[in-house]
């Protein structure tokens, strides 16, 4: 059977921000009331997920300065978005500090005027016309994934009288198995709208909120062309369980 | 080695990178048309079964609702299930006839329901040889959702295996089993399962800590 012998390490509920978490106003309708009902013997229902390693890219998939052009007729330094020009790296392990390859990272932000390009923005930054902001990639063989994007801006948002989200990257994570799938965001070192921000904190622990934080990477940037941030991401982490079924 | 910016829950373990909502755009990342962005050469999205897949080919539709009895305009909701044969086909390969993995969301306009096209999965065998009855695991992101809410979802008309699968057991309430059972309609020559998503109050759905 395909879940022989396998577990995931329990998921920390108290590390993860909580469902009703009433200063993040939109979450009070959309929080369970009920318990979660904990299934004592994970599945291979669980315990498997889908594996990427077929999902045709496109080139520049994982590159946002090159990936969308409103007019794609610009070519060059005329078809470049505005904005600090970033590289954002990291490594994707398990729990144990195990690389996992192969398996998606998907990230999606605002410009560097804080406005997303969906539908429903209708925040005044304008939309850049050379600027989509959707990434995606495959860890290599060693946990590693790299976009290379602008640093997108902070934007307001109706919470509190006047709340506004700390610069952020969306990213999504699938990892082995569905058990490990997981949606964060990427702060940035130093930001002084982290420790204000309603979504940030949601969590109740400081040293959760240090796993979201990218670092900037001096040795990862480029002279004369972009900086670096670090983001490393921690999946669950896999267990042998040699004697469960014996 | 130390990682910059995780936190070792212990000597040997690191801590799990902690869970954000998926925000109100979403879709820019995970559901491109529906943001409004042209989409990529292959995108992962809701057709699960091309129609020369083995099996019985329905439809998956529901809606989310919250605690206030409104629709959630804005869930994307992933969908992992076995084949007809109860077996899950981890290999992601748009261009097989049919993939275990899909993703889907509910829609701001109308009546803003999410859709799956799929076959019915088969009934999937435990280690323990406990048998399950067939079923479709599903993960719903959102704005105002701080970590994505696990559920699964069951047929109307598998009323025996229902009855003896181990994991709606697991449910003391059962009452609350009902909220994951969808139901069968036939409408235009298919057929239709319908599950609304409760996220709170009166006929809440039943989430999975797993
Ligand atoms: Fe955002």
């Amino acid at each position: 059977m395909q879940d022989d012998n396998k577990r995931f390490v329990e998921r920390d509920r108290n590390w993860h921000p909580p469902a009703y978490a009433p200063r993040y106003k939109t979450s009070v309708a959309r929080s369970p009331r009920q318990s979660l009902v904990s299934l004592q013997k994970p599945s291979v229902s669980e315990l498997t997920g889908p594996d990427f390693r077929h999902l045709r890219m496109g080139a520049h998939d994982n590159d946002l300065l090159l990936n969308f052009r409103e007019n794609p007729a610009l070519e060059g330094q005329a078809g470049l978005p505005i904005g600090e020009r970033m590289i954002m790296f990291g490594r994707v392990v398990d729990q144990f500090g195990k690389p996992v390859p192969h398996t998606l990272v998907e990230m999606w932000q605002a410009n560097a005027g804080g406005r997303y390009r969906h539908k429903k923005d209708s925040y005044l930054a304008p939309l850049d016309p050379n600027f989509g902001g959707v990434g995606r990639c495959l860890t290599d063989e060693q946990g590693w994934y790299r976009f290379r994007t602008i640093k997108p801006g902070p934007y307001p948002w109706p919470n509190d009288m006047n709340s506004w989200r700390p610069a952020h990257i969306h990213v999504s994570v699938i990892g082995p198995s569905i058990s490990t799938r997981l949606i964060t965001q990427m702060y940035f070192e130093g930001d002084p709208l982290i420790p204000i921000c309603p979504i940030v904190q949601t969590i109740n622990d400081p040293d959760a909120v240090e796993t979201m934080i990218g670092r900037l990477d001096m040795s990862r940037s480029n002279p004369m062309d972009c900086l670096a941030y670090r983001f490393d991401l921690v999946v669950r982490g896999e267990l042998q369980t040699y004697f469960e079924n014996q | 080695m130390k990682q910059p910016n995780t936190v070792p829950s212990s000597e040997l373990m690191l801590r799990e990178t902690a869970s954000q909502t998926a925000g109100p755009y979403v879709h820019i990342g995970l559901a491109l048309d529906v943001a409004g962005l042209p989409e990529r050469e292959e995108e992962i999205w809701n057709q699960l079964a091309k129609p020369e897949a083995e099996g019985e080919h329905i439809e998956v539709v529901g809606t989310v609702i919250d605690g206030n009895g409104d629709l959630v305009r804005d869930a994307l909701i992933e969908a992992w299930q076995a084949n007809a044969k109860g077996e899950y086909q981890p290999e992601f390969d748009l261009q097989k006839p049919f993939n275990s993995f899909g993703r889907t969301a509910t829609t701001a306009s109308g009546d803003s329901e999410w859709t799956l096209h799929t076959i019915k999965p088969g009934a999937v065998t435990r280690s323990d040889g406990k048998v399950m009855a067939p079923h479709i695991n599903l993960a719903i992101f959102a704005r105002g959702i701080n970590i994505h809410l696990q559920t699964r979802l069951y047929f109307e008309d598998e009323t025996r295996a229902n009855a003896v699968c181990p994991v709606l057991n697991a449910i003391e309430s059962p009452v609350r089993r009902q909220t994951l059972i969808a139901k069968r309609e036939e409408a235009d020559g298919k057929i239709r399962y319908r599950l609304n998503i409760r996220l709170q109050g009166e006929g809440e759905t039943v989430f999975f800590d797993f």
